[in-house]
């Protein structure tokens, strides 16, 4: 099977996600995107480590699991305190700073 | 020789001054007594100091103190250290004598004042700053005192200074003498940048090594200083205003002591002075200058305090004149100067009392025929009097007669213009002094009746009288056997007398005598023989309103230096707000605009980041992608 193809389908989970990340309010579902995006990106790193017949992709697949995993702890936290305190998950109401 | 008490004659003053100030309201009751005592005491310690030097062989009386290491830069080192020699023992004993009198005098003048306490802590403090600048043993040192007397002057001629016009005279004679503390300290830098040292005994050492340029240099800086402190021609127009002080003030430090440090300067840097003739001129026709000028404004006045102060710039101005004249005049230049500290202090302390008996009235016009009413303020005014015009054996005919005498006997054109100058202001001193005692003690009552004259009390009467009796007597005792000169001989070196002189003293005594009898009678003719107008007329000549005006000095400073001032003040301030502070603003206004437009992307919604976050990933890969390819 072409590896290319592996490519174009995590080209289009990313885009998904980033516009899912631009577009939509609730907090979860943000959240959800940005994970689609790193994973998108995870299976871009295995395809080209496949490609080019080394372990590098794999490797910063692992990391980035980490990383995505500690995002999901922190990130998650904050967003059921803001629900608690605001009763809405809604990215746009979190906009205090501004005023 | 060293010495251990010297660092008490400075020491002493300060401590007294600063318990009277720190101590505050606590010390109102004992403090005037104390600050008494501590004078008498420095005096004490001056007369030991005497004692021990009398004691010495000529070349081992200078005795001294190196108190601590004050500047330590690589090679160069200065001493906190003090250093009384025959110069600074003559100016020691006056100072803490006359200042000892004077506040014993002010006990009682200053007797209502409810800022007494005060008033001794300055003078505390004016004595030890005094004690200073004659004991320092380097230039340095002496700047110290030099400035502290400068501050000293100010505090105390501002005195009152719920008076704005108090206030102002006090600024006026303190901006002045800036400008004469602004000569001393080039002097000092001049001298460190050509001879490496500051100390006296080391520029008199190295004083030959430098060329004359720098000693010119130094000569004429040094000169600068001395007219500023001693309100000498250029800088005198401060002295006449300073007269606001309390007159104990006036008699203490602007007529015997602190206005006449600008003749220990020049005396003390003889070395310098007789290496550059050219500086040596320009101080005798200074002194000159100012002998004739303070002479004029003297005659014009009718307050009795601007009067005496006219009198005192006159006779610095013989001082200067003595000093200018070389090895020849240092000694009666100091001699100059000690009698006239007895005499002209014993005049002021005289008007003091006069004041304190008519309500602080200082209108001439307002006096007359006081002498019935203050009998003992008549008798030693008239022996100051008599001293200052020069009559024999006052104190005056020794001294100023000796002035006149060197200056014609400097030879040339130079002695006789010199000369004839000194000449002409004897005979105009005399005048004016006549003037000030006719119209203070004889002729018609011309005081109103709220005046109740009165003789003033003891503690008055008993200083006046002790400086009469130095009027009377120290001219003679100092001249008998050359006594003074051959005292201060192993400081100022004095010259072998002339062979060929031009005028013998006898000739130059009778002449001066004369043209005193000729100021004498005119005064008599004018003001006595004739009725004197309570209000000056005013259809004068124009030379008489000159000399009220004190001969423009004030319209002159004003109109090249005060005006000018302002105008470049004015400009600069302009300046700063168009130029500086305009170039400081734009780059605030740049920021704040720049931040107005960057701030709109600041929507606070996070979508809208994400979306700038990406766009900018995407320009990123893009340009990436750009340059590879």
């Amino acid at each position: 099977m072409n590896a290319a193809n592996y490519l174009y389908v995590s080209a289009l989970l990313f885009t998904i996600g980033a516009i899912g990340v631009v577009v939509r309010r609730n907090a979860i579902v943000v959240f959800m995107c940005v994970e689609l995006m790193l994973n998108a990106s995870n299976l871009a790193f295995v395809t080209f480590a496949r490609i080019n017949g080394n372990l590098d992709g794999q490797v910063v697949a692992f990391f980035t699991m980490v990383v995505a995993a500690c995002e999901v702890v922190v990130g998650l936290a904050i967003i059921v305190t803001i629900y608690r305190s605001r009763r809405s998950a809604s990215v746009d109401d979190a906009s205090l700073l501004k005023r | 020789m060293t010495s251990q008490s010297l660092v008490y004659l400075v020491a002493l003053p300060l401590f007294g001054s600063a318990l009277l100030l720190l101590g505050g309201k606590r010390t109102n009751r004992w403090g005037h007594l104390f600050a008494t005592a501590i004078s008498a005491s420095a005096f004490g310690v001056g007369l030991y100091q005497f004692s021990v030097m009398l004691g010495q062989p000529d070349s081992q009386r200078a005795l001294t103190q190196k108190l601590f290491s004050w500047i330590s830069v690589g090679t160069f080192q200065v001493d906190a250290g003090l250093m009384v020699d025959q110069l600074s023992i003559c100016f020691v004993l006056l100072i803490t004598g006359v200042g000892t009198l004077i506040h014993i005098y002010s006990i009682a003048y200053m007797s209502h004042d409810l800022d007494r306490r005060r008033f001794f802590a300055y003078l505390n403090f004016f004595i030890a700053a005094m004690l200073l600048l004659v004991l320092g043993d380097s230039y340095l040192n002496l700047y110290v005192g030099w400035e502290g007397v400068g501050l000293a002057s100010y505090l105390l001629i501002g005195f009152w200074n719920q008076k704005p016009t108090y206030a102002t005279a006090a600024k006026k004679a303190f901006v002045a003498n800036r400008v004469g503390d602004m000569g001393l300290s080039l002097a000092i830098m001049i001298a460190f940048a050509t001879l490496g040292t500051v100390s006296f005994a080391g520029v008199k050492e190295h004083a030959g090594q430098a060329s004359t340029g720098a000693l010119t240099a130094i000569g004429i800086m040094l000169l600068v200083a001395a007219t500023g402190k001693s309100a000498q021609f250029p800088l005198q127009a401060w002295l006449g205003d300073a007269m606001a002080g309390p007159t104990p003030v006036s008699a203490l430090i602007h007529a015997a002591t602190m206005v006449t440090a600008g003749v220990y300067l020049i005396t003390r840097s003889n070395f310098i002075f007789d290496a550059a003739p050219t500086a040596q001129l320009a101080v005798a026709i200074i002194g000159a200058i100012t002998l004739l000028f303070g002479a004029v404004i003297g005659m014009a006045k009718d307050d009795i305090k601007k009067a005496l102060a006219a009198s005192t710039m006159s006779q610095i101005g013989y001082m200067v004149l003595g000093a200018g004249l070389g090895p020849a005049g240092y000694a009666f230049a100091i001699m100059h100067l000690l009698t006239h500290g007895f005499f002209k202090a014993g005049m002021f302390l005289g008007a003091g009392s006069v004041m304190h008996g008519m309500n602080d009235e200082v209108n001439m016009r307002r006096f007359g025929g006081l002498r019935k009413f203050m009998p003992i303020t008549f008798a030693t005014f008239g022996l100051g009097y008599l001293a200052i015009i020069g009559v024999p054996p006052f104190a005056g005919f020794y001294s100023k007669d000796k002035i006149i005498e060197v200056a014609f006997n400097a030879g040339g054109i130079k002695g006789i213009t010199l000369g004839a100058a000194a000449l002409l202001g004897a005979a105009i001193t005399a005048f004016y002094m006549t003037r000030v005692v006719i119209l203070t003690f004889a002729g018609n009552k011309r005081w109103d009746e709220k005046a109740h004259p009165h003789e003033s009390p003891i503690l008055m009467w008993a200083p006046m009288v002790l400086l009469a009796v130095g009027s009377v007597a120290s001219g003679f005792l100092f001249t008998r056997g050359d006594a003074l000169r051959n005292w201060l001989a192993p400081v100022v070196e004095p010259m072998p007398v002339h062979e060929a002189e031009l005028m013998s003293p006898a000739v130059v005594s009778i002449l001066a005598l004369a043209l005193v009898v000729v100021g004498v009678g005119l005064a008599i003719i004018k003001y006595f023989l004739s009725e004197v107008p309570v209000v000056a007329p005013t259809d004068v000549t124009v030379f008489t309103r000159a000399a009220r005006r004190d001969l423009m000095q004030d319209d002159f400073n004003e109109a090249v230096f005060m005006r000018p001032g302002q105008a470049i003040t004015r400009g600069l301030v302009k300046t700063d707000v168009a130029v500086i502070d305009g170039a400081v603003r734009a780059v605030a206004r740049l920021a704040r605009g720049s931040g107005n437009v960057l701030r709109t992307t600041q929507t606070g919604f996070v979508r809208s980041y994400a979306m700038w976050i990406f766009l900018g990933a995407v320009g990123l890969v893009a340009a990436i992608w750009m340059v590879t390819l």
